[in-house]
């Protein structure tokens, strides 16, 4: 499965007969240049934006009164407007550009129709925008991470089909008969998205439901996003990049079916927490289906650590695979914790404490931000055929997200621990509480840091972008200019 | 695995595995679930919808997101059997006796909740009219329904009448955050439900039962501080009006100690929204006696006789 190796299906070897040549990759690109440039300017902007959602959250555990006196910015709407901000806006965003050049150059195909991917993905960013500014006006559903309205959630469904649906063109009349296994992942989670949020939407939006019956489907939904969709998008840039950058084989085609089965099979099933007051057999199954998502975490670190010949990915030159390398790290990491927590034993002392929460952003943050950052730094070169104009602020942004990562996943996961034991314990609850205010507060520096390197990767993003149109404009300009000397000169 | 169809199958049918598991059946079970007696009083269903006010103020939790730092679910590690004498008569030395050799017993054997001296001292000096005074009221625990049983039966050879109460027991429980765990009943009349997922906060299922008094509710919505120091509560005095006062001071305006009080002549009056959500709070009561969460509320609690029988056939289960 090495792209450059001979009997690589990235090699053109035109087996059927009567496909049509494939496409040259600069080709290919320059298809996907301006739908993934606004895919990903964007991205960026609701990366940067998130962050100061989450700063404000946080400095309010220092400051309770910190801009508590508007409606818009108190803490129940800062922090999810903060998350909806990074996950609809950030993730599923970069995700899907990352995923549609991926499918193109692993089809060997243009891409459908980018003028229509365009138009959805501004359609989805006025959709996401208008969520984010619903939450803030106090519209939010009350259902955590489907907090934006119906009609926000109406226009991020419609720009999500109009991406998706060029992205399944792409794939269908791809040159190249032989799948990848990214492209698995990548087809799955296509459709997986609509048929998640069209469901949770209508059903709590829409129909309604009755008592727990909504917080049961709302579990589903979260679980369905946060763990597959993000694990289908994020695995399928793991297995494409890693053999890609690194000139190898991915080890075993087969250890990546496993994963690919054990992923939408098994962790469909996750989210009911084990301590929920619903029917007993629901949490069960998910505790059950929980733990068996170990072996989707073992099957994909074994074949990337014999891919790689057991090197570490973040000691490698190339940034795009330090990046990678620690969205693996983090997918290990969150994959083992969200294991033991399942236990019902675990879950007792972990649930409802700032570990979960700990968990979720080490998700977002760790595992598939850190993958879209090394995809992103290596796709967006070549889109533009031109290296990014500060490339130390590259390394820059690895330094500050890998220790941004950390100094804020570690003490929000040893804090809840600690608060979790306290409330084993019929001890008062305000002494609990101001126990986890030391913990809290250094999650506020890995908040910082973080930000920080978000600032840095949409100034070489936006850098690129800027310097690349401006030396097109500056060429267009002066061939303009110098048709019309030769013109007056003619005569 | 070279097809697309063929991915677009394994993909669908996984979903819709999981869609009609987590979606579809939740809804069959959970979402016909109607409304129940309450152990002790069949005629009292549970849940009943709140008040609209109270209503009100559910969209008032949600717009303001309380649930992302309040949990509405109480847990619980088990229950135990407490055994409560209600009729002690009038010959009280047997009854103490009694007890005594029941808290001497062996370990499995039910523990005493009064504590020994106290016992002793009753059996010596004839304080028992003090001791026994109150009742009905718990005087052993046991973990097991056999050592229960035989524990009421030592008592009553003694000439006293005791019963058995179900005691849900748990850290939550303990911490006074309620009487049992939380149940898919409690949020039957509820949209949106918000169980919440952290405990930034105290839990909140039994806020009402805690604190019934709606102007205290408004007092820590509007300076949190003053009720618990250092609390990371934010203050939500967008929902107050600060106003000057008009001919006479209004009777809603918040009575404020003075490192918050407003300068003179002015006062703080809650908005609807403000109202309505300390509605809201004062409503959260999960405390219903179920049968799939069953407690005994003692007698002197509610009037009805029939309470008794009812948690003991319950307990029997």
């Amino acid at each position: 499965m090495n792209p450059n190796h001979p009997k690589s299906p990235f090699i053109i070897h035109n087996s059927s007969f009567n496909l049509p040549p494939s496409v040259a990759p600069d080709v290919i690109d320059a298809s996907c240049r301006l739908p993934l440039v606004v895919l990903f300017l964007s991205a960026a902007v609701w990366l940067l934006t998130a962050s100061a959602f989450g700063l404000i959250a946080s400095i309010k555990f220092h400051a309770p009164g910190f801009l508590a006196d508007s409606a818009w910015l108190t803490y129940g709407r800062v922090r999810p407007a903060g998350v909806n901000a990074m996950l609809y806006g950030f993730c599923l965003q970069a995700g899907l550009g990352v995923a549609l050049w991926m499918l193109a150059r692993l089809g060997r195909t243009t891409l459908a129709a980018p003028w229509m991917v365009i138009v959805g993905a501004l359609c989805w960013n006025l959709g996401v925008a208008a969520g984010v500014v619903g939450i803030l006006g106090g519209g939010s559903t009350g259902f955590e991470n489907l907090e934006m309205p119906a009609y926000a959630a109406a226009l991020v469904f419609l720009g999500y089909l109009m991406m998706a649906f060029w992205g399944v063109l792409t794939f269908h009349q791809r040159r190249e008969r032989q799948l990848y296994v990214s492209q698995w992942f990548l087809f799955a989670a296509l459709f997986w998205f609509p048929w998640i949020y069209s469901t949770a939407n209508l059903v709590l939006q829409g129909f309604g439901a009755r008592g727990m019956a909504q917080a049961v489907i709302a579990w589903w939904y979260s679980d369905n996003l946060l763990v597959v969709w993000l694990a289908l998008v994020g695995l399928a840039a793991i297995f494409y990049f890693v053999p890609k950058l690194l000139n190898r084989e991915l080890h075993s085609r087969y250890l990546a079916l496993m994963a690919f089965w054990m992923l939408i099979l098994f962790a469909s099933w996750g989210g009911i927490p084990a301590s929920a007051p619903v029917p007993a057999w629901m949490p069960t199954l998910s505790v059950v289906t929980t733990v068996l998502g170990v072996i989707t975490v073992i099957a994909v670190f074994v074949n990337v650590f014999r891919t790689t010949g057991g090197k570490c990915l973040m000691r490698m030159s190339n940034p795009s695979l330090k990046f990678i390398g620690a969205g693996l790290a983090s997918f290990v990491v969150v994959g083992f914790a969200s294991a033991v927590t399942a236990l019902p034993a675990v879950n007792q002392v972990t649930q409802f404490t700032w570990f979960t929460i700990g968990k979720g952003l080490l998700n977002f943050y760790g595992f598939f931000a850190m993958v879209i950052f090394g995809a992103i730094y290596y796709i967006v070169p070549q889109l533009m055929g031109q290296e990014f104009p500060f490339p130390k602020l590259v390394r820059a942004h690895f330094f500050t997200a890998a220790l941004g990562v950390l100094l804020f996943a570690v003490p929000l996961a040893v804090g809840g621990i600690a608060q979790g034991l306290k409330l084993q314990h019929a001890v008062i609850f305000a002494d609990i509480a101001k126990g986890t205010l030391p913990f809290l507060r250094a999650s506020t520096v890995g908040d910082l840091m973080m930000a920080l390197g978000h600032v840095m990767f949409l100034v070489n993003l936006g850098g690129l972008v800027f310097q690349f149109y401006r030396g097109r404009a500056l060429s267009a300009w002066a061939e303009a200019t110098a048709e019309i000397k030769t013109a007056e000169a003619r005569p | 695995m070279n097809y697309g169809p063929l991915i677009f199958l394994a993909a669908f049918f996984a979903l819709a595995g999981s869609w009609s598991g987590f979606v579809l059946t939740p809804q069959l079970q959970i979402g016909r679930l109607q409304q129940t007696n309450t152990i002790g009083n069949p005629t009292a269903a549970y849940p009943v919808a709140r008040p609209g006010l109270a209503q009100q103020g559910l969209d008032v939790y949600r717009a303001n997101g309380c649930a992302y730092c309040h949990s509405q679910q109480v847990g619980q590690t088990g229950t135990v059997l407490e055994i409560a004498l209600t009729d002690a008569g009038t010959n009280h030395p047997p009854i103490i006796a009694a007890l005594l050799k029941l808290a001497a017993a062996p370990a499995d054997g039910p523990t005493v909740l009064t504590a020994l001296p106290q016992l002793e001292a009753a059996r010596t000096n004839g304080g028992s009219a003090m001791l026994l005074d109150g009742l009905p009221k718990a005087f052993l625990r046991s973990s097991s329904r056999e050592g229960a049983n035989a524990a009421i039966k030592a008592l009553y050879a003694a000439g006293a009448k005791a019963q058995l109460w179900i005691v849900p027991v748990g850290p939550d429980l303990a911490r006074g955050w309620g009487s049992r765990r939380t149940v898919a009943e409690d949020f039957l009349f509820d949209a949106p439900v918000m169980p919440g997922s952290q405990r930034v906060g105290p839990d909140l299922a039994n806020m009402g039962t805690r604190q019934p008094n709606v102007n205290l509710h408004l007092l820590h919505l509007y300076a949190p501080q003053l009720q618990m120091k250092g609390s990371t509560m934010p203050p939500y005095r967008f929902l107050f009006e600060r106003r000057k006062i008009g001919l006479e001071p209004s009777p809603e305006a918040l009575v404020l100690p003075a490192e918050v009080a407003p300068p003179a002549g002015y006062e703080v009056v809650p908005k609807p929204p403000a109202r309505a959500l300390a509605a809201y709070l004062a409503s959260l009561r999960a405390d219903a006696p179920l049968f799939n969460a069953p407690l005994t509320v003692p007698a002197s609690a509610t009037p009805a006789t029939s309470t008794n029988a009812a948690t003991t056939a319950a307990s029997a289960k």
